[in-house]
């Protein structure tokens, strides 16, 4: 099974919209972000199926990853 | 005279007679300009209880002591009146060029007062005011007019102008200036229709003074570093536009979709933020002096023009079920043109979709494509014929509230105090559902941005679905808002700056000695006397409330599933935060605390 990284606004340049992961033991969000080669500074919102994400969670069957840089507007 | 001009400019559109008055230089003190020096005169001009489409009605024009200064964003004004569509004060604001231009004509402020017998628009070039016939402009489109009236009054004056939607007294009317800037919410557009008033252009040259020059420079470019070095103001805005919050609300399962009937938009991507850059978008665009530039200026087949924001791609486009972006670009383009407000037009389509799928709307009374969600010819259709009241269109004028009224079921209107609520679902976000709620100018989102710390993490990060600390927050973000409002700054600075920096600002500028407390309780000040004229004016605290289906029908999937709002948890400890009686009536403890009582005596 995988797990679906979505990027969003410019943490797409280069990696595109979704990255999928091959899910095995102990995977987690700081893992990925260091394969995707995004500095963790330049995260602003992590979402692990739409809530509050921690970047040490191992990842589990069926999980979604949102990643965004600082975004704002109103 | 430093940041202020210290004039007042009086037009009787009755007598078609002006004068010039000195500004109360107390009074701006201590409720600083636009927003908050405009409802404080109001309140000490005009009855309550005024009917807000009559002539006793007044129009209050009212720049910042930063509007016009070199200050980054000094560029906004505010407009003050009585809301037609919420009957409670309304303040709407607009960024552009308009605003600076009217400090360079001379002014800090224009009370409009009594009803024209004929079509006029006001002109102010250097100070000289005429008030001159506008039969050949009635009717125009607001692009048209700006280009007739620019022709008119000479290179680098400004139009503030309605559409044919003020004209026509719809309750949805924006004011708008430099084409696609609006004063967009609250009806204000109808309130200058029923004065007879087409437009308001402005030329001038006279600078604002700044009382410490070398101390200005020093804050400026102080704040100017945080705004670029500041991820939001300095990245996210410049390169996506307010559009990039599609995509980030819907990931938390919080953008209301099919009029809130769902709250999460699976074909959210095709309208995004990312989507419109990458598709439409021609260029970005920047209001005067801002460093930010989160203005879009898009092209969809032989339609371009300003805009649009989240708001009205959210409105028109998941709240309408609608995920065709180059229609969503066209419904903007025709709400600019027409004098709308995106938001409450789109949303007011987006009730109508859910009258008529539910059986209340008949096929026989629409005299045009059928209201249904996802129909994506129906949101451009549907906005021009609200514009001109035209056909049922004349109904959708009338805004969601009066229209869901008009079949029974009020309470499938998404609004607050009548005011359509934006693009956020209060029940995944706790706190800004309260802001909603207690919003006084009704359901809006510039009136403490809760967004920031409960999704975006900014200052810093809160549990969305909590309830503790909200209030704190919500009157903290209220105050501080208020105050940004009235210096004529644009709340989007505010992603990077705090009130220590606002009052380093105005101390520049006008030689005050404000500090990050006075800012806030100017702010707290402002909230006040706004509370005390919508009471007044009969909008009980009562209406302090949401939709009974925010707080009964929970989210039916997404993220956010299983929430409803908890409105009654949070409102008393709201209102002893604010010190105010249980009932929410601001204390005579607080007012007097406040300063606001002396000056209620004296009016
Ligand atoms: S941030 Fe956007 S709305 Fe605010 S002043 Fe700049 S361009 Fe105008």
């Amino acid at each position: 099974m995988n797990v679906e990284v979505r990027l969003f606004a410019t943490l797409r340049e280069g990696r595109g919209k979704k990255v999928y992961f091959q899910l095995k033991a102990g995977l987690t969000p700081r893992i990925i972000i260091k394969e995707l080669n995004i500095q963790e500074e330049d995260i602003a919102i992590l979402l692990i199926n739409g809530r509050d994400g921690d970047f040490d969670r191992p990842l589990m069957e069926g999980d979604y990853l949102s990643i965004f840089p600082p975004v704002g507007g109103g | 005279m430093f940041g202020y001009k210290g004039k007042v400019l009086r037009v009787n559109l009755k007598d078609r007679t002006y004068k010039v008055e000195d500004l109360n230089l107390h009074m701006a003190k201590k409720y600083i300009g636009g927003r908050g020096l405009g409802t404080k005169m109001f309140m000490d001009e005009v009855d309550p209880k005024v009917d807000a489409l009559s002539p006793e009605n007044k129009l209050l024009v009212v720049t910042g002591p930063l509007t016009g200064s070199p200050t980054p964003t000094g560029g906004r004004y505010m407009v003050v009146t009585k809301s037609p569509l919420t009957g409670t004060i309304a303040s709407s604001n607009s960024g552009g060029f308009w605003g600076a231009q009217l400090k360079f004509a001379g002014y800090d402020v224009i009370v409009v007062e009594e009803k024209a017998d004929k079509p006029v628009y006001i002109s102010i070039v250097d100070g000289v005011v005429e008030i001159r016939d506008a039969s050949h402009i009635w009717g125009k489109v607001v692009s048209e007019t700006t280009d007739v009236l620019e022709k008119e009054c000479g290179e680098k004056s400004k139009v503030m102008t309605i559409g044919p939607a003020g004209e026509k007294l719809s309750r949805l009317a924006a004011i708008m200036n430099d084409k696609d800037r609006a004063a967009g919410r609250s009806g204000v557009g109808a309130v200058m229709g029923s004065k007879n008033l087409k437009a308001i252009v402005v030329k001038g040259s006279s600078k604002v003074e700044v009382k410490d020059p070398d101390g200005l420079k020093k804050v400026f470019s102080e704040s100017l570093k945080k705004i670029r070095e500041n991820g939001v103001t300095g990245q996210g805005l410049p390169t996506y536009g307010t559009a990039v919050l599609v995509n980030i609300i819907n990931e938390n399962g919080v953008l209301p979709t099919n009029n809130f009937q769902k709250s999460y938009d699976d074909k959210a991507e095709a309208i995004s933020g990312e989507t419109l850059a990458e598709k439409y978008l021609v260029k970005k665009e920047a209001c005067y002096r801002c460093p930010i530039a989160c203005g879009r200026y898009c092209k969809v087949d032989d339609i371009e023009g300003g805009g649009p924001e989240y708001e009205t791609i959210w409105a028109y486009g998941s709240d309408c079920g609608v995920s065709n972006l180059g229609n969503i670009i066209k419904a903007n383009y025709w709400c600019n043109e027409m004098g709308l407000d995106t938001i409450s037009a789109g949303v007011t389509v987006a009730t109508a979709m859910e009258l008529y799928e539910k059986g209340y709307i008949r096929d026989e009374e629409i005299d045009g494509t059928p209201l249904k969600f996802g129909n994506d010819e129906a949101v451009i259709e549907w906005t021009k014929k609200m514009g001109l009241r035209e056909g049922f269109g004349d109904k959708l004028a009338e805004g969601s509230y009066r229209l869901a009224e008009m079949y029974g079921v009020p309470e499938l209107s998404m609004s607050v105090k009548k005011q359509e609520i934006p693009a956020y679902d209060p029940r995944g976000i706790q706190g800004h559902g309260l802001q909603y709620a207690t919003s006084n100018r009704g359901g809006c989102h510039v009136r403490g941005y809760l967004i920031s710390p409960e999704i975006l993490g900014l200052p810093e990060k809160l549990d969305r679905f909590k309830l503790d600390g909200k209030a704190t927050w919500a009157k903290a973000f209220q105050d501080l808002t208020a105050a940004i409002d009235s210096l004529g700054l644009c709340l989007f600075t505010s992603f990077a700056l705090g009130a220590g920096d606002y009052a380093s600002l105005i101390n520049a500028v006008c030689g005050t000695d404000h500090t990050a407390d006075s800012i806030f309780e100017a702010g707290e000040r402002i909230w006040n006397i706004e509370k005390l004229f919508n009471l007044e004016s009969g909008v009980a605290p009562s209406e302090d409330k949401l939709p009974k289906r925010l707080l009964e029908e929970p989210i039916p999937e997404g993220p956010s599933k299983g929430w409803v709002h908890k409105l009654s948890d949070l409102l008393p400890e709201y209102y002893e935060l604010r010190g105010w009686s249980k009932e929410g009536i601001p204390t005579d403890e607080r007012l007097e605390k406040l300063g606001i009582s002396e000056d209620m005596a004296k009016a």
